[in-house]
């Protein structure tokens, strides 16, 4: 697999001075685009990937030879129609598709980073990505938008470049990471560290990783991402491919056959220090205490449009929090919409080919593009 | 556009900042952003209903009058409409207050409980009123709170609300109402609409 020449990759020479007190320089930022950018340069659109996502948004991912994870929404004709606009989207530092990350080699020997990769935050991952516009010669972007993880770097963005974007769009996110989700992502840490193939993160020098614990990660992760329902709909209690219970610990049920092998491919395609490392960027997240308690503060210098999209089924990120990010905009009388989508697919429901979704995306998007 | 819209919107400057509260499918809403150049925002309830106003471009967000105008700060739109919904809510009096909280001055219509052919049919048939105006059965009627246009003006005034203008709506005929023509216009008129302010 020649990865190199798959991905594109900016390296940035600016010093960035991270928020651990770190600077660094002369790093890479892989990312991909989709569509063209028109001669006014202004309908471009920057994606910010989630968790697990990378800067192949949309069709095949030639890395992990599967579709890109936002196939349903982007591409020609589809919510985000790149027949229409330029789509951007940047692996995030810590990430392992390329950007500058805890599998990169340090420059005095050939040892991986592991845990010698500074500890980053949302702040850090959107001003490295800031680069991509001076890269592209973008004053304004079009627009800017992101599920979960995503969505934190919206609202991070918007925050830090007032005035680089005309809308805004947050969707299935929070401006501070609650306690359930710090929990939730502790859980997948200490799988992974737990596995002795782990060894402090230094695992690639030994051809080992942990793949156990990243595949627990996973599977625990996988869960928050799916509704009750969802999950009682698809699976029930349904055998997998037996007449009858085996009075063993072997995949049994289908729930536990599907977690299993959500876990195994991730393992494949993911790295578990950059696992690390993403989950504390955002537990770290946390606007409204950058903004000393007062959220509003973070959009006072913007005159972007926002669209702020939940859905109802979504636990994880419910419709509350992308709630309060509405409030706090109305509240400085930013121009701020508001909708929950109907959904019983969880907190992957912005992933997924959900109709009322994507129509809205779609509408505000060309509407908005009209009135430019 | 029907003609309680058209009024509402005469009695709108131009270039204002407005709250539409219940804008349904923004129908109100699109007609004075774009002939009136008007910042308009949008509340509304039914979900369906906020997808069509974003299909129109409309700034709207889903939510509950009830619960959802606290997040507005005193006096952040010029007006604030609130277009036959009053008598829905579980508490209008709250409402109310919220609208003129919000708003500078607040754009109020009522279906008149009072007109005569409601008076009609409860009087000669005997079973709960339907009119173009209120076109529900009594069992999957929205409304809790009917009121005549005599009891909103009593109700405001009693409240120390200052009306600036009472218009009362028969199909297509629009009348001012006055302290003089009150009895009269409440017997006639389908729909009030009031400008009003604290």
């Amino acid at each position: 697999m020649n990865i190199e020449k798959d991905i594109k990759t900016l390296i940035v020479k600016k010093p960035l001075r991270l928020d651990c007190g770190k600077t660094i320089k002369d790093f890479p930022i892989a990312y991909e685009t989709y569509g063209s950018l028109n001669s006014k340069k202004d309908n471009a659109i920057l994606v910010f990937h989630a968790l697990t996502g990378d800067q192949f948004v949309t069709g095949l991912n030639p890395i992990t030879k599967k579709d890109g994870w936002w196939s349903y929404a982007v591409g020609p004709n589809k919510a985000i129609d790149t027949n229409k606009y330029f789509v951007i989207c940047s692996n995030v530092i810590g990430g392992c598709m390329g950007s500058y990350g805890p599998s990169h080699k340090n420059s005095d020997n050939n040892s991986i980073l592991g845990t010698n990769f500074p500890v980053i935050t949302i702040n850090d991952i959107v001003n490295a990505q800031y680069n991509l516009l001076e890269h592209f010669g973008i004053d304004k972007l079009f627009s800017i938008t992101g599920g979960s993880m995503g969505g934190m770097q919206v609202l991070q963005f918007i925050s830090n470049f007032p005035d680089k974007s005309k809308t805004v769009i947050p969707i299935a996110t929070t401006s501070s990471h609650s306690a359930q989700n710090i929990a939730f992502n502790e859980l997948g840490r200490q799988a992974i560290t737990a596995d002795s193939n782990w060894n402090d993160g230094n695992y690639s020098s030994n051809n080992t990783s942990p793949g156990k614990g990243l595949a627990v990660a996973r599977m625990a992760a996988h869960i928050t991402y799916l509704s009750k329902k969802g999950l009682q709909e698809k699976f029930g209690r349904k055998l997998q491919e037996r007449e009858d219970l085996k009075f063993g610990f072997d995949a049994d049920f289908q729930i536990e056959s599907y977690l299993r092998y959500q876990g195994s491919v991730f393992v494949d395609r993911f790295d578990a220090n950059s696992y690390l490392y993403i989950t504390r960027a955002m537990d770290y997240f946390d606007l409204t205490k950058q903004f000393k308690g007062n959220l509003s503060d973070a959009f006072k210098h913007t005159k972007a449009k926002f669209f702020i999209i939940s859905f109802t089924s979504d636990w994880l990120y419910p419709t509350q929090e992308n709630k309060d990010i509405v409030i706090a905009l109305n509240s400085i009388g930013a121009d701020v919409g508001f909708v929950e989508i109907e959904s019983d697919k969880g907190h992957d429901s912005f992933l997924l080919d959900v109709p009322d979704f994507l129509n809205a995306i779609k509408n505000f998007l060309d509407k908005s593009y009209i009135e430019n | 556009m029907k003609n309680e819209f058209k009024v509402i919107a005469d009695l709108i400057e131009k270039n204002r900042k407005v709250l539409d509260v219940g804008c349904a499918d923004g129908v109100l809403m699109k007609y004075l952003k774009d002939n009136k150049n008007i910042d308009i925002r949008g509340l509304e309830i039914s979900k369906d209903k906020v997808q069509e106003c974003i299909a129109k471009g409309l700034t709207v967000i889903e939510g509950n009058a009830e619960k959802d105008l606290k997040q507005f700060p005193n006096k952040s739109f010029d007006y604030v409409i609130l277009s036959q919904t009053l008598q829905a809510f579980l508490n209008p009096e709250l409402v109310l207050n919220e609208l003129l909280r919000v708003g500078k001055k607040a754009i109020v219509t009522i279906p008149n409980f009072g007109y005569w052919k409601v008076r009609f049919h409860l009087l000669f048939k005997g079973t709960m009123p339907i009119t173009k105006a209120l076109p529900d059965e009594w069992y999957s009627t929205p409304n809790l709170h009917m009121c005549t246009i005599k009891d909103f003006v009593y109700f405001v005034k009693s409240r120390d609300i200052k009306i600036f203008k009472s218009l009362a709506l028969n199909n297509l005929n629009t009348s001012l109402i006055n302290k003089n023509n009150l009895t009269i216009k409440n017997f006639f008129a389908d729909l009030g609409i009031f400008l009003i302010e604290k």
